[in-house]
């Protein structure tokens, strides 16, 4: 089996800051780490292939640095890692990157494509199911597990209000939780093994799309302007006996008609 | 001639044939949009037997109701779902579509915007009609990104329909006009059978018992300091005596102390009850994200400098294991008066 899990270079969002007099986002310092929904997607397709046997890509759109993200998913033991890098690609909204992606998955061999629900730092989860509509296969989203049949995968998927069990025929392609594959570390074999090995780069002459559909151009949205969250206006804190505490916040609860 | 797009849809989602709540709230919100741009508000309602609902939505707030009404629909289905909403788009024209931004809305709207190859914005937390930069009225969709720490407002200029998926318990519902006449016609797709690969074997309800904590008035809710289930019994209690319910952080979930159902937060849920009284939340950006609408915030937090201060209407510096068993009986005899 041959499997292919997308996976995203993020920013470690949980240790982004606010500049609280520019308003800006305070990048410096923050680490970027693999998306944890596409690490979870990577963790699936490696108990596959100890449980099935398979060969397990990786592929990335993103910029050069992302090279050090897809040596982390060769020392998890990942089989080949392809970095989809090209200026052309930059840019691109949801759609057009799940173009580039479908674009580069067309010209590989596979059975099964694998990606995280979403990513940290866009929360979009709208870059799998698109590029499973770009390469006409089904989609399952928000799953919690999958099991290779005959005929296809037995998959489980987590919503709101319950957890359903689904049929696939054929190729599909998945979006999983973080939650539902915890995923090993690296190895220290795997470690030196990943820095002795190709992360193949590819450019957009070496994909199936058309130039027109990429990056920029290809994008329906366009990001009109952001800004920082205003917070509200900080209320009172203090510092009292637990006795007194407990008086304040009953005395409040009646100004507020809570109780 | 070019087509004309216009008027607001809401794809209304239901679930074994009851509405969910989000499909109202969005009816709520495209009333604005409609009204700024002069155009109806369409209800689109998929599903198998589910044509008698269409009532209930013109009195939530739809001006018409399109139905469709077949077998294929009668449980949520990626591609079913995207044949049928896709050939309505080509046969009607929406200039605006909104979805929940549920499991099912998240699933649906992406494969559907690159099915009709349009653009679509994701988790909306704010939908507005204003005049672009040639004074033509445009529709803006702002979200939060980068985990909630940055928000961001995006454009789809020129493809048709504009469509985002609108986070639930973010828009206000309408009063509900009962027996408000509105247009219910239906719309019969035809089904390529041969594209369905995915067929649904089971569907497992999750707990009753784990009621929806977006629907809560007074919510105790407890973080990394509440420690384990021991901590969060002494939560349950204060909850119980206020009739309201307990809440996590994403810290206690991943510790495996309480389900996902219960948790607030940027990959949990959005809630506004009348009292979210946070334990021992530090209060991280993407938990903020979920509960900062909240009408009052108290938090109890042993670290003077924890952000969850920042946001709080009333901040505690103290020991959640003292203060909140304390604040049960306290309650309890005040509420015996």
């Amino acid at each position: 089996m041959n499997i292919i899990v997308c996976v995203k270079q993020v920013p470690d969002t949980t240790e982004i800051k606010i500049d609280p007099v520019k308003g800006t986002l305070i990048r410096d310092g923050v680490p970027s780490i693999m998306n944890p929904d596409d690490k979870g997607g990577l963790e699936l397709a490696l108990r596959m292939k100890e449980t099935e046997g398979a060969t397990v890509t990786v592929v990335s759109m993103g910029p050069p640095q992302a090279d050090r993200m897809l040596r982390e998913a060769l020392a998890m033991g990942a089989d080949r890692a392809i970095l989809l890098s090209d200026r052309r690609f930059a840019g691109a909204d949801t759609l057009a990157t799940s173009y580039a992606l479908a674009g580069c998955i067309r010209t590989l061999d596979y059975d099964l494509i694998i990606a995280g629900r979403q990513a940290i730092d866009g929360d979009t989860a709208q870059v799998a199911p698109e590029m499973a509509q770009h390469l006409d296969l089904p989609q399952v989203s928000y799953v919690i597990d999958a099991k290779k049949t005959d005929k296809g995968f037995i998959v489980k998927k987590e919503n709101e209000d319950c957890v359903q069990t689904l049929e696939v025929e054929g190729k599909c392609v998945l979006t999983v939780l973080a939650s539902a594959f915890k995923a090993r570390y690296m190895t220290v074999a795997g470690i030196i093994d990943a820095y002795n090995r190709e992360v193949e780069v590819w450019s957009a002459d070496q994909i199936d799309v058309e130039e027109s559909k990429l990056g920029l151009k290809g994008s329906p949205t366009k990001v009109h302007k952001s800004f920082p969250k205003s917070l509200k206006e900080p209320g009172e804190v203090f510092e009292l006996s637990e006795e007194e505490a407990v008086e304040l916040i009953v005395s409040r609860l009646k100004e507020k008609h809570i109780i | 001639m070019e087509k004309e797009y216009k008027n607001v849809y809401v794809f209304a989602e239901q679930r074994n044939g009851v509405i969910q709540n989000v499909a109202y709230e969005l009816l709520g919100k495209a009333n604005d949009l409609a009204a700024e741009l002069g155009q109806k508000v369409v209800a689109v309602l998929l599903g198998d037997g589910i044509a008698d609902k269409a009532q209930d939505l013109i009195e939530m707030g739809a001006d018409d109701v399109v139905v469709i009404d077949r077998p294929e629909l009668k449980d949520y289905l990626t591609e079913q779902y995207t044949q049928a909403m896709s050939q309505l788009i080509d046969h009607c024209s929406p200039r605006i579509v909104l979805f929940g931004a549920t499991t099912i809305g998240r699933d649906l709207a992406p494969r559907l915007a690159c099915r009709v190859k349009s653009g679509l914005v994701a988790d909306c937390t704010k939908l507005t009609i204003e005049p672009d930069k040639d004074g033509n009225l445009d529709f803006f969709s702002t979200r939060p990104a980068f985990g909630g720490n940055l928000m961001a407002t995006i454009v789809c200029p020129t493809s048709r329909p504009q469509m985002s998926t609108v986070r639930p318990g973010v828009m206000q519902k309408r009063t509900r006009e009962v027996g408000k006449k509105g247009n219910i016609q239906r719309f019969e797709p035809t089904f390529d059978a041969s594209k369905f690969k995915v067929r649904l074997i089971e569907t497992k309800m999750n707990d009753n018992k784990v009621a929806d904590i977006s629907n809560a008035k007074i919510l105790i809710s407890g973080g990394r300091g509440v420690h384990d289930k021991e901590g969060f019994q002494k939560l349950q209690a204060l909850a119980d005596v206020m009739g309201g319910m307990v809440s996590s952080s994403r810290a206690m979930v991943d510790a495996g102390v309480m389900d996902h159902a219960y948790q607030v937060g940027q990959t949990g849920k959005t809630v506004r009850p009348n009292l979210y009284m946070a334990c021992g939340i530090s209060g991280a950006i993407q938990h903020l994200a979920g509960m900062e609408e909240s009408h009052y915030i108290i938090a109890i937090n042993k670290d003077k400098y924890a952000p969850i201060f920042s946001v709080a209407d009333l901040g505690i510096v103290g020991d959640l294991h003292k203060i909140v068993p304390m604040l049960t009986e306290r309650i309890k005899k005040e509420l015996e008066k």
